[in-house]
């Protein structure tokens, strides 16, 4: 069976600037984003704070949650659903009035529902420390990940490869995190997990392409750049899609069947496949093309 | 060489696949199961952070105290000494000859400390001492490592299986506490600092007093709470107790739960060391119808009145427990005081419930994602997608295999990861097909073409997961537990896919165009 018929020649140079203006779009969409909703949706991982997961015998409308919670003053805290009959109760403070916040949600939702109406599945609690501890160490993970590959491809091909590779993945990061903005889904330890992984995942995409651009170029010298990398993208094409479908099936699976654990971690890595496998294909090697119009490489000398 | 790793994989697996292996099996080979991590069994994940500072302070105000009576005995003229908020102590010395005697017994006698400030007025001198900056570091250091060492014994005591408590950075402690079913004791347990002391009632100044404000010097004010039997309500009591405390727990030999015969009340029976028997026979011979103050961690417990000399070196503590409460005073008072303070930065309890519907979620993913790139393979393959299927089985058994051979923790993000894996490891095999397929199309005879293939994709295959491999990497430098847990297998996933889908397919591959000699190849 084939998807890409063989001889495929699809001008993707040719529609570059048009590439570059869709991605550009995407970006200000990600940070206007962003900028909309006063910045990222912290999980506690980051902002700190208590976050209770209950699994109630039945069904128990978050009003009822609420009202519970109002003793101790915690009738505003953020209640979402989590399941059937399950919910997570998110506030940011970590203590109240001496005690554990934890221990006191447990106690005031006895006291209101009864003790054996629900069953505190898990409990997290993150100190402001920790959290400002994580996310300096999650910024650092991300942006050495990017120099470690831009030393890797400068190292294995040439500088200008690893500035296109590393802006498409600056181009896939912004734009995963805009969709979970624009979703206002929750930016916790597993979202950064994800991110790392697109970034992992997007390179490893672009590097053939890359990789049969480097072929192409010792095979035919004469031929301009633009050429080949457009008839390189086109002969790795059916690899690149093929590739990012099996990893779209399985991350579908996780989405659907891996529980809410672990649902937007599957989801920052669905967008994350699709943004970085259009990356791969119309901007990576476009850059590389760019950088070399503006700044072209000194041809080598024949021994 | 391929079979024997595969081997390897099934052998490392086999303990957690069965649990009735045969005995000769568990007694020579590999018997560990893959460790599922807290967020799969159940369990709870503490930071703590010790308050090392804390501990310089006691030491501070050890040495100031001793200073004090060790000046008096060598009779030098001095005067106000105390520590001071700047955690430095200050003393008036009356002339120069008390100055002469200060200065050799500082020498002499304390080394770790050294003159700050000294301001002479109106013929006096203030001297400021602050301890050395190499002495801070060590007493810190070994705050944290008899910070370790006591909650390690607690939990030992508590009886949990398989607790993990490992020291992090400075000055925290990681607590993994698999199966815990009560968090709230556990964490009473273990973040109790249990400092007991005994200290007397100070009686010749009046509460009433201290209450407004006026605590005089060389006192505290501390609280207790006293139980009411009819209404069960709890009042709290104030206390004013000399601030020197005669014995703190260092003296105790062991410590037992006991339920007195009166109201079948549990209590706690403390038992002292040798010296410790001798400095409570002293005190008590010494303090006979004074009141003694139990206290832990700057609590009252009680403070009943010394009848007589108490000789044997035992006492107990009384006061309003529940028997759990009196068991988990038991087991923190043997096992020691923290040396200082512990506060807990994060904690991560997940139920055994949600551990289980986790797994149950991650194994249905893994099969139905797997089971969808493997038809997707067969489709688009044919006999080679097969072959790389084969591949991709493989990799998951040597993937399995390698967590419980290394001790790997498998977290939810990491069964992800396998999933994840399963999406990527037919990478190499896309790229390898594509180019056979290309070669073929240039016309090539299958054996020709597979060589081609396999050399040319090889290269990429390399730079390609070498890529993948930095982020993972990166990922497992940062990641905390579960996320961890994601690198490790996607790490691991990587680098066996290249072992799988390089070298086995190409067995396999060289098997049927050299050994079969077939003429087309189905890919």
């Amino acid at each position: 069976m084939e998807l890409i018929k063989p001889g495929t020649n699809f001008d993707f140079v040719g529609r570059m600037n048009l590439a570059f203006g869709i991605s550009l779009a995407l970006i200000i969409i990600s940070i206007a984003s962003i900028v909309w909703h006063g910045g990222l949706n912290y999980g506690i991982d980051f902002a700190g704070g208590t976050l209770v997961q209950i699994k109630f015998q039945k069904e128990t409308p978050a009003d009822r949650i609420h009202s519970a919670l109002k003793p101790i003053g915690l009738e505003n805290s953020i209640i979402q659903s989590f399941g059937p009959n399950e919910v997570v109760v998110r506030v940011g403070e970590v203590e109240r009035a001496g005690g554990e916040l934890s221990q006191k949600i447990k106690e005031s939702l006895a006291q209101a529902l009864g003790e054996g109406a629900f069953e505190v599945r898990r409990v997290e609690v993150v100190g402001p420390k920790v959290g400002r501890d994580l996310t300096r160490k999650a910024i650092l993970a991300i942006v050495f990940s990017w120099i470690g590959m831009l030393v890797y491809i400068a190292w294995r091909f040439e500088f200008r490869y690893a500035v296109g590779g590393i802006l498409a993945l600056v181009h896939d990061t912004i734009i995963t995190i805009g969709a979970m903005s624009l979703l206002n889904k929750e930016f916790d330890l597993t979202i950064v997990a994800a991110l790392l992984t697109i970034i992992g995942y997007s390179i490893n995409d672009t590097i053939v392409v890359f990789d049969r651009i480097r072929e192409n170029v010792r095979k035919n010298i004469r031929q301009p750049l633009a050429e080949v990398i457009n008839a390189s993208i086109n002969q790795t094409l059916s690899r690149t899609i093929l590739t990012s479908l099996t990893v779209f099936l399985v991350l579908l699976a996780l989405f659907f069947l891996g529980g809410p654990v672990i649902h937007d971690f599957s989801f920052a890595l669905l967008v994350g496949v699709v943004v970085g496998t259009y990356s791969s294909i119309f901007i990576a090697s476009a850059i590389v093309l760019a950088w070399e119009r503006v700044k072209p490489s000194k041809p080598k000398r024949k021994k | 060489m391929a079979l024997i790793v595969c081997l390897a994989g099934l052998f490392y697996l086999a303990p957690t696949l069965t649990s009735n292996l045969p005995d000769f099996w568990k007694k020579n080979l590999p018997a560990d199961r893959i460790h599922l991590g807290l967020d799969l069994q159940g369990g709870m994940h503490l930071v703590l952070e010790v308050h090392a500072d804390k501990a310089v302070e006691a030491a501070m105000e050890r040495m100031a105290n001793d200073m004090k009576e060790t000046l008096m005995d060598s009779k030098v003229r001095f005067r106000n000494i105390e520590r001071t908020k700047e955690n430095t102590i200050s003393l008036e010395l009356a002339d120069s000859a008390a100055r002469g005697a200060f200065e050799k017994i500082l020498k002499d006698q304390y080394p770790d400390l050294e003159v700050q400030s000294s301001r002479i007025s109106e013929g006096r001198e203030t001297v400021g001492l602050k301890i050395r900056d190499k002495r801070v570091v060590d007493i810190k250091k070994l705050a944290v490592e008899q910070s370790l060492e006591t909650i390690r014994n607690r939990v030992d005591q508590f009886g949990i299986t398989e607790p993990e408590i490992i020291p992090q950075g400075d000055d925290r402690i990681i607590v993994q506490l698999p199966g815990i079913k009560d968090a709230a004791r556990a964490k009473n347990l273990i973040g109790k600092t249990a400092l007991l002391e005994f200290k007397l009632v100070d009686e010749e100044h009046s509460i009433e007093d201290a209450l407004k404000g006026s605590v005089p010097e060389g006192s505290i004010l501390a609280y207790g709470s006293s139980l009411d039997r009819e209404s069960g309500r709890r009042a709290s009591l104030p206390y004013l107790l000399k601030s020197k405390a005669l014995l703190t727990g260092n003296a105790l030999e062991t410590a037992q739960v006991k339920i007195s015969d009166r109201f079948g009340e549990p209590h706690v029976a403390l038992k002292f060391n040798s010296q410790g028997a001798k400095d409570f026979d002293r005190i008590t011979g010494e303090n006979v119808k004074k009141r003694l103050a139990i206290v832990l961690d700057g609590v009252v417990h009680s403070a009943p009145v010394i009848q007589e000399r108490i000789s044997g070196g035992d006492a107990q503590i009384t006061g309003s427990f529940t028997l759990d409460e009196a068991k988990d005073l038991a087991i923190v008072l043997r096992a020691g005081a923290l040396p200082a303070p512990v506060a807990i930065l994060e904690e991560r309890t997940v139920g055994p419930s949600l551990g289980q519907d986790s797994i149950d979620q991650g194994l249905w993913s893994v099969a139905i994602g797997g089971l969808l790139v493997v038809i997707f393979m067969i489709v688009y393959y044919r006999l080679s997608g097969l072959v790389a299927n084969f591949a991709v089985i493989l990799n998951m058994v040597i993937i399995l295999g390698a967590l419980a051979a290394f001790r790997a923790t498998l977290t939810l993000p990491g069964i992800a990861g396998i999933v994840l894996v399963i999406g990527m490891a037919v990478d190499a095999n896309v790229l390898i097909f594509e180019r056979i397929r290309e070669e073929l199309r240039l016309g090539k005879t299958p054996r020709a073409a597979v060589e081609a293939g396999y050399a040319k994709a090889f290269l990429t295959i390399l730079d390609s997961n070498v890529t993948t491999l930095i982020a993972a990497l990166f990922l497992f430098g940062f990641g905390t537990g579960p996320v961890k847990g994601f690198a490790v297998t996607l790490s691991i996933g990587i680098v066996v896919s290249m072992f799988t889908a390089v070298f086995v397919t190409r067995i396999i591959f060289d098997y049927l165009v050299w050994e079969r000699k077939i003429q087309t190849i189905s890919v």
